[in-house]
């Protein structure tokens, strides 16, 4: 599904990741881990394809094709979803007009036949359902006004909608209570499939007990440093990024 | 300048003309009134880039162009005017060229009391109370086309409201230009009063019909009485060779509220001033803008709000969206008189350049002669948000289509607070049609 081979990146004059090697194959789930500040969240935009990092070296497959040369949007028609850690609001058009969109312009580049809006609606509402959402929320901005769980509760629901073949949480988990978390993690949860993946970016092991994922990663300073099953993600709760820290010298960087 | 000068006296020749002709029935005090106003227009002549006021806008178009008073056209059938007739419950005048046409017009359903009709059947059926109130509010003293609006006041529409009355039913104005071989001007002049506890919604559209320049130079006065509610929407879509120039001035009682939703859609040249004074404690004051210009056309927006007692908050935002080579004014003013503490007053407005031959001159004014007051204005001009584009390609959309998408989300802000159905409706498909949005 994904294949990440030596990844360089950098922002402006910043080298943020520094050689990253990371397989997901379809039907696997994978937590990736790490300090503030060790690329998590690039990782995720660079592979969205966001053009304020630069890609300086390396390779990313996706679904055998390469990636880092494929448009944002048509990263969205193949099948790649990024739920932001920071969704932005856009006021004036409702998420209802914004994700008919987005539909629309996915299945259109898959050559499927267009959604009228029944045929949208009816999707909307069975996913909004499943995530016990208020259903008024498909006519307000997008994003406009929503509280910091509304907005990732948001995300989710985009990605429930737009069924991609891999999805990237970014942070999803960071700021929600426990219900709200248990919500996130249902929606992504009835994802799961044998003919998906999916990638959790988090600061925190607690998302990973309603997620359990199928590999950790730890991430630091722009290289994963250490990779295991869930059982990491429970080893870095108890010892702390401290764990990594000591792990770093032990591996000293290539220059 | 001579085109000015000559042309003042070709309408010289006109205003002679039209004194003596139709309009010598007139009651004395209107009569006066327009020789007054006549006067005025002759001493200030037209304006030009010189004088501050019209520094970011040149009429000389206007100026040397022979506008002939437009004449009251062949009949206009209902399939004509459909598309421009917002919802069919709407109380309804028509006017075409100027000219009140009743048998387009629905005024059945107006409450017992009120008043929703021509001005010159105003004229004839309210006569005090009109000559109390026309001509009280908007001070042409330095303003050249609101005095030769009152110069040439023949028609235009009549809405009084009386104490304690609630017209449910929106009003809507319809002024229609049909454009004609040569150029035509019109004058249309709105009287709109609410008295106490009254309450009524108005809106103004002014539409092109074919093509043809002409001007149409409006003048509308709104009386706001104590405790009385106006919701005021003006929509502008002249045609492609249409110039517009329109005050809409207001006064506002005690406790009263006024707003005003203003589009500016369409035309050539278009200037609109909304002119609102708060003359007595409590009153709130909205003034919402949309002008969306591309090609040629020149959009100039005035506002300003007269904070004359304390107490009173006034919320503005304005936004623009300039295409091509459009040039577009913001000129808004809060003056704050020594009387008005606890004045609460907002002003913002935004604009949205999408070509690089784009102009906007944006002047947010405030004066403020109390000093227990909350004040704050701000102007913002910018080009797509890089951050937004991002978020929605991501979902898949495609550039040019997030980049439609962005630029109505921007104006739809605005439309999205009109609390009239069929106005927010109308205005939305504009600005979808504009960003080729439809298919969605």
């Amino acid at each position: 599904m994904l294949e990440i081979k030596d990844l360089h990146a950098r922002a402006k004059e910043t080298e943020i990741l520094r050689g990253i090697n990371l397989t997901v194959n379809a039907g696997e789930v994978h937590a990736i881990m790490g300090p503030n500040g060790s690329g998590k969240s690039t990782l995720a935009h660079v592979l969205a394809g966001r053009e304020d990092y630069e890609v300086t070296h390396g390779e990313v497959l996706f679904q055998g094709k390469n990636l880092l040369e494929i448009q944002v949007d048509e990263r969205a028609g193949e099948g790649l979803f990024l739920a932001y850690q920071y969704p932005v609001e856009i006021p004036g058009i409702s998420t209802k007009y914004f994700l008919k969109a987005a539909l629309n312009s996915i299945r259109k580049f898959r050559g499927e036949k267009r959604y009228n809006s029944a045929e949208f609606m009816r999707l909307a509402k069975e996913k909004m359902e499943m995530l016990g959402m208020d259903k008024s929320l498909l006519d307000r901005g997008v994003n406009e006004g929503f509280s910091g769980g509304e907005k990732k509760r948001n995300e989710i629901f985009q990605m429930a909608v737009l069924q991609p073949k891999l999805a990237i949480l970014d942070e999803t988990d960071s700021g929600l209570d426990i219900d709200a978390l248990r919500i996130v993690a249902d929606g992504v949860n009835s994802l799961r499939g044998a003919d998906r993946a999916i990638i959790v970016v988090t600061h925190y092991q607690r998302l990973l007990e309603y997620i359990v994922p199928d590999k950790v990663h730890v991430l630091a300073d722009g290289r994963i440093v250490r990779s295991g099953d869930k059982t990491l993600a429970l080893e870095l709760e108890e010892k702390g990024y401290a764990l990594v820290d000591g792990e770093r010298e032990a591996v000293p960087s290539p220059a | 300048m001579i085109a000015s000068d000559n042309r003042t006296r070709q309408i010289s020749d006109e205003f002679a003309r039209f004194h003596t002709g139709l309009e010598s029935q007139a009651p004395p005090w209107l009569t006066g009134l327009r020789e007054d106003a006549f006067r005025r227009f002759e001493d200030l002549g037209f304006p030009t880039t010189r004088q501050e006021e019209w520094r970011f806008t040149n009429v000389k178009r206007i100026v040397e162009t022979e506008f002939a008073l437009a004449e009251r056209p062949a009949p206009l059938s209902r399939e004509t005017i459909a598309p421009f007739v917002l919802d069919e419950d709407y109380l309804r005048l028509v006017f075409v060229n100027g000219h009140y046409v009743d048998d387009l017009s629905a005024t059945d359903a107006t409450p017992h009391g009120a008043v929703v009709s021509s001005l010159s059947a105003g004229l004839t059926d309210h006569p005090a109370l009109i000559e109390d109130h026309l001509g009280q509010l908007a001070s042409d003293d330095n303003a050249c086309f609101a005095a030769l609006n009152s110069a040439f006041i023949r028609d235009g529409a009549f809405v009084h409201v009386p104490r304690g009355v609630v017209v449910e039913r929106p009003i809507h104005l319809l002024f229609i230009s049909t454009g004609n071989s040569s150029p035509t001007a019109s004058h249309p002049r709105n009287l709109i009063i609410a008295q106490r506890d009254s309450q009524a919604t108005v809106i103004e559209s002014y539409v092109g019909l074919n093509d043809g320049v002409y001007l149409t130079n409006a003048v509308t006065e709104v009386s706001v009485a104590e405790n009385a509610f106006i919701d005021h929407c003006k929509l502008q879509q002249e045609g492609g060779d249409g110039y517009h120039i329109a005050t809409t001035q207001v006064r506002q009682q005690r406790a009263s509220r006024f707003s005003s939703h203003y589009f500016s859609l369409g035309g050539r040249l278009v200037r609109n001033e909304v002119n609102v004074t708060l003359a007595d404690e409590g009153c709130e004051c909205t003034l919402n803008g949309l002008y969306v210009a591309a090609g040629d056309q020149h959009m100039d927006n005035r506002t300003r709000i007269d904070h004359a007692k304390p107490h009173c908050n006034s919320h503005e935002l304005y936004k623009g969206i300039l295409d091509d080579r459009a040039k577009g004014v913001f000129n808004g003013k809060i003056y704050v008189h020594p009387d008005a503490q606890k004045t609460d007053a907002k002003q913002s407005n935004r604009v949205l350049l999408l070509s690089d031959d784009a102009v906007i001159d944006t002047k947010p004014q405030l004066e403020i002669y109390a000093d227990d007051v909350k004040c704050t204005h701000g102007a913002t001009v910018g080009q797509i948000d890089e951050t937004a584009m991002y978020y929605l390609r991501s979902r898949g959309i495609a550039e040019d289509l997030a980049r439609s998408l962005l630029v109505y989300a921007f104006a739809n802000e605005i439309a999205s607070a009109l609390e009239l159905e069929a106005v927010r409706e109308h205005v939305e498909r504009f600005l979808l049609a504009g960003q080729r949005l439809t298919e969605l």
